[in-house]
C-alpha cells in the first residue's frame, strides 16, 4: 500500500512532466498539422541552458530566462526554416524537425561534450518535505507537481477565457477566416511555436537536475512525448492531459512492480520445462514486466492507431 | 514530388532494348573494374558498405518516395533480415545442409518479407503521419525485444556466424574481401534492376498513384490499402536482402543494426539523394557513405556536419542532390550546358573557402571548448597553430567573411549564367 502511493506520487511527477512537454506538441500539432520531432530537443535545450545560466545566476533565474531564450530560438526557428518547408508539404516538414534534433544533439554535444553535466536541483529545495512509510519525498518533486499544475492552469485560462485564446482557437481551426478579420495569423503560429517550446524549456529546467542532464535526453523522452499526444489524440489538450497521467503511471507501476512472466504462466497451470539451457523459449520464460515496461507506451500507441486511429480520450474525427 | 523517369518511347523493339541497357551494362562494367582500380582492402569493404546501403536506401524510397509512407522504422527489416541470415549461416555451419552461400541473402530477403506481411497487414490502412507513427511504435518495439529476446537477437553482442563455411562455390570460398565484393556487387545489380523494373510495372504505377491522389485512385477501383500493402512487404523484402548482404559481410548482427538511429539514417540518406527520383537514393548512399567515412577520418565533429548539410538540404533544395542534377536538364536540351562550367567553377572557389572556414571555425570552437587545459596548440587543414591566439581567430574569421561577400557579390552573375543557359537562343530556330 505505501509502495502504491509512492509509486502514484512518482508517476504523477514522470506524467506531469510529459504533459509539460506534449502540452506545446499538441498545440504546434494542430496548429501545422506536422509533428516537431525536434520538441524534445527544445526541451534538451532548456535544462543545458538552465545548467549554464544556474551557473552563473542560481537556479530561479535559470528557471526564468532558460525558457525565454529558448522560446525565441523556437519561434526563429519556425520563422526562417519551418515556414520556409512548408511549402513542400507535410513531408518535407517532418523531415525538417527530424533533421533539427539531430542538428541539436550534434550542436548540444559540441558546447557541452558527450557526458553528464552537474546540473543540481536547489539547495533551498535539497530536503525531504515528508515521508511514507519510510519513503521520502523530497520537496523537488512536490515542486515539479505544482509547477506543471501551475502551467496546465494558466494554459487553460489563456485559451479558454482570454482574448488572445480565443484567437489562437479561432487561428488553429479557421486560420483563413481569422486573417480576413484582420489578424495577423502568421505571427500568431509564430508566437504558438515560441510558447509551446518555451513550455519544453522549462519542463527541461525542472526535469534537468533529476533525470540527468546529457545529450541522449532528448532522444529518450521524444519518442515518449510522440506516443503520448498520438494515444491522447493528436491535437487535444485534455486527452495529452489523460494519456501522459495514463503513461507515467504505466512506466513507473511496470518498473517497480517485477512480475515476470513464468510467474503469470505458472499461476494459471502452465509449467516450466525444467531444463531451459537449450531451449529456444529460454528468454520468453524470463521476461519480466520491468523489462517491457519501457516498451508498453509503444505497445499502447500501435494499439491506439490500429483500433482507434483518433486516440483514447476522443469521440470526434481528427 | 515529380517522377522524371523516362518516358517510353516506341522505337523499335531492338533499338529499345539497346538504348535502356546500356545503362545497366555501364554499371555492370564500371562495378566489375572498381576493385581493379580501388584495390586497397579499406576502399573495398567501403564499397561493399555503399552497395548495402543502396540496397537499403532504394528499398526505403519504394515507400517514402514511390509510395507516400514516411517510415520511422524501417531498419528492422533490413535487421531482421541480417539475423535471420546470421541463423541460416551457423546453421548450414552446424549441420552441413547443401546451401551456397551467394543464395544466403535470399533468406534475408524473405525474412523481411514475412515481417512486412504481419505489420503491412495493419499499418498499411493509413498513409501519412498515422503510418508513420506506427511504423515509429512497432521500430521501437522490435528494437526493444531484441535486446529481450538474447536467444534470437543476440542482444547488444548480436550474433554472429562464419561465412567461409561449408563448400565453395565454383572453387571460391569467400576468404578475401574482393571474393565478397564482387557477390555484393551482382545482388546489387540483380536488385537494383529488380527495383527499377518494379516501378514500370503497373504496380509500380500505381503506388505513384495512390501516392498522389489516394481517394481518386479509390475510384478507379484500386484499393488503395492493397496497392500500398504490395509497395510495403516488397520494400520489406529488399531491405531484408540488404540485411543479408550485411550480415555476409560483418559476419555479425547486433541489436543497434534495427534502432532508430539506423531507421534515422537511411530517411536522411534517401532524402538527402532525392526521393522524387529513382537515381536519387543511389546518389544519397554514395555520398553519404563517402561523407562520413572521409569526414570521420579528419574530425570528431562530421555528425554536426552531416546534420547541417542534411537541414540545408531540407530547406533549399528539397528535391535532394538527384533533383539538383536534374534541374540541368533543360539546359543540357538546348545545348548550352557548357556556358554554365565557367560561372560554376568562379563561383565554387569562394563558396569552397567559405565552407572550409566555417569548419574551421567550429574546430576551433571545440578545441578551445574540450581540448585538456593548457593544451592550445591544434593542427588544422596541414597547419600548427595556437587555437586561443586572437591573430589566428582573426585570420579565419576575416578569410571567412571575406569569401562569404565574395559569394554574395557573385550572385547576381550566376543568376544571369542560370537564366542565359536556360532560354533559347533568339537567333536559333
Amino acid at each position: 500500500m505505501d509502495l502504491l502511493l509512492v509509486n502514484l506520487i512518482d508517476g504523477l511527477v514522470t506524467g506531469l512532466l510529459l504533459f509539460m512537454l506534449s502540452a506545446g506538441l499538441t498545440l504546434i500539432f494542430s496548429m501545422m498539422g506536422v509533428l516537431n520531432f525536434a520538441h524534445a530537443s527544445f526541451y534538451m535545450l532548456g535544462a543545458y541552458f538552465g545548467y549554464q545560466i544556474s551557473l552563473y545566476m542560481g537556479f530561479w533565474m535559470a528557471l526564468v530566462c532558460a525558457p525565454v531564450i529558448v522560446g525565441f530560438l523556437g519561434a526563429v526557428v519556425e520563422r526562417y526554416g519551418l515556414r520556409r518547408v512548408h511549402q513542400h508539404g507535410h513531408v518535407a516538414e517532418l523531415i525538417f524537425t527530424f533533421g533539427l534534433a539531430l542538428l541539436i544533439e550534434e550542436a548540444v554535444q559540441f558546447f557541452w561534450g558527450k557526458s553528464q553535466v552537474p546540473f543540481m536541483p536547489p539547495q533551498a529545495l535539497d530536503f525531504a518535505l515528508f515521508s511514507i512509510a519510510g519513503n521520502a519525498v523530497p520537496a523537488y518533486k512536490v515542486f515539479m507537481i505544482f509547477v506543471a499544475i501551475a502551467i496546465f492552469a494558466g494554459l487553460l485560462f489563456v485559451l479558454t477565457k482570454t482574448r488572445i485564446g480565443m484567437i489562437i482557437q479561432a487561428a488553429l481551426s479557421f486560420p483563413r477566416t481569422v486573417e480576413a478579420l484582420g489578424h495577423n495569423v502568421p505571427l500568431i503560429f509564430m508566437c504558438v511555436f515560441g510558447v509551446g517550446t518555451a513550455l519544453a524549456a522549462v519542463a527541461g529546467v525542472i526535469a534537468g537536475p533529476v533525470l540527468g542532464t546529457f545529450p541522449g535526453m532528448a532522444f529518450a523522452l521524444g519518442s515518449i512525448v510522440f506516443v503520448t499526444i498520438v494515444v491522447g489524440g493528436l491535437g487535444s489538450l485534455s486527452g495529452a492531459l489523460y494519456a501522459s497521467l495514463l503513461i507515467g503511471w504505466i512506466t513507473t507501476f511496470a518498473a517497480s512492480y517485477d512480475v515476470g512472466l513464468a510467474d503469470i504462466l505458472n499461476a494459471i497451470g502452465v509449467d516450466q520445462p525444467l531444463d531451459m539451457r537449450n531451449s529456444p523459449w529460454r528468454d520468453f520464460w524470463s521476461i519480466t514486466l520491468s523489462q517491457v515496461g519501457p516498451i508498453l507506451p509503444y505497445l499502447l500507441m500501435v494499439l491506439t492507431l490500429i483500433f482507434r486511429p483518433h486516440g483514447l480520450f476522443r469521440k470526434g474525427g481528427l | 514530388m515529380t517522377d522524371t523517369t523516362p518516358q517510353m518511347t516506341d522505337t523499335g523493339p531492338m533499338g529499345l532494348r539497346l538504348k535502356s541497357a546500356m545503362p545497366w551494362l555501364c554499371a555492370a562494367l564500371l562495378l566489375l573494374i572498381l576493385p581493379q582500380i580501388f584495390s586497397a582492402n579499406a576502399t573495398i569493404t567501403l564499397m561493399n558498405q555503399m552497395a548495402i546501403t543502396i540496397i537499403f536506401a532504394l528499398a526505403y524510397n519504394m515507400l517514402l518516395g514511390q509510395g507516400g509512407m514516411l517510415s520511422f522504422g524501417h531498419a528492422v527489416f533490413m535487421g531482421l533480415g541480417g539475423v535471420f541470415a546470421v541463423h541460416v549461416m551457423s546453421y548450414v555451419e552446424a549441420f552441413g545442409a547443401p546451401l551456397p552461400l551467394p543464395l544466403l541473402p535470399l533468406f534475408g530477403g524473405f525474412a523481411g518479407l514475412l515481417l512486412a506481411c504481419v505489420i503491412g497487414s495493419f499499418s498499411t490502412r493509413q498513409a501519412g503521419t498515422v503510418f508513420a507513427m506506427i511504423s515509429l511504435g512497432v521500430g521501437e518495439l522490435i528494437a526493444a525485444c531484441s535486446l529481450i529476446f538474447v536467444t534470437f537477437f543476440g542482444g547488444e553482442t548480436g550474433v554472429s556466424a562464419d561465412r567461409t563455411y561449408g563448400l565453395p562455390v565454383f572453387g571460391v570460398e569467400f576468404l578475401r574481401q574482393s571474393e565478397v565484393y564482387y557477390l555484393i556487387a551482382a545482388w546489387l545489380l540483380l536488385s537494383v534492376f529488380l527495383m527499377y523494373l518494379y516501378t514500370r510495372t503497373p504496380m509500380g504505377r500505381m503506388a505513384n498513384a495512390v501516392r498522389d491522389n489516394p481517394e481518386r485512385a479509390e475510384f478507379l477501383g484500386y484499393s488503395a490499402r492493397w496497392v500500398r500493402f504490395y509497395s510495403f512487404i516488397f520494400s520489406g523484402f529488399f531491405a531484408g536482402i540488404a540485411g543479408g548482404l550485411f550480415a555476409l559481410n560483418y559476419e555479425i548482427m547486433t541489436s543497434e543494426s534495427m534502432s532508430l538511429v539506423q531507421s534515422g539514417k537511411i530517411l536522411l540518406i534517401t532524402f538527402l539523394g532525392g526521393m522524387g527520383y529513382f537515381v536519387g537514393p543511389i546518389i544519397g548512399a554514395i555520398v553519404f557513405t563517402l561523407l562520413t567515412t572521409v569526414l570521420g577520418r579528419y574530425t570528431e565533429l562530421s555528425a554536426l556536419y552531416v546534420g547541417t548539410v542534411f537541414v540545408l538540404t531540407v530547406m533549399y533544395c528539397p528535391r535532394g542532390l538527384a533533383g539538383l542534377l536534374m534541374m540541368h536538364e533543360p539546359a543540357y536540351r538546348l545545348g548550352k550546358l557548357r556556358r554554365l562550367v565557367a560561372p560554376y567553377l568562379k563561383v565554387l572557389i569562394p563558396v569552397l573557402v567559405a565552407t572550409l572556414g566555417c569548419a574551421a571555425l567550429f574546430e576551433m570552437l571545440f578545441h578551445v571548448r574540450h581540448a585538456p587545459p593548457g593544451d592550445h596548440e591544434m593542427r588544422l587543414y596541414w597547419v600548427t597553430f595556437d587555437s586561443h591566439s586572437p591573430i589566428a581567430w582573426g585570420i579565419v574569421i576575416g578569410v571567412t567573411l571575406l569569401a562569404i561577400m565574395t559569394t554574395r557579390a557573385l550572385i547576381p552573375h550566376i543568376k544571369d549564367a542560370w537564366h542565359d543557359a536556360n532560354t533559347i537562343d533568339k537567333g536559333a530556330s
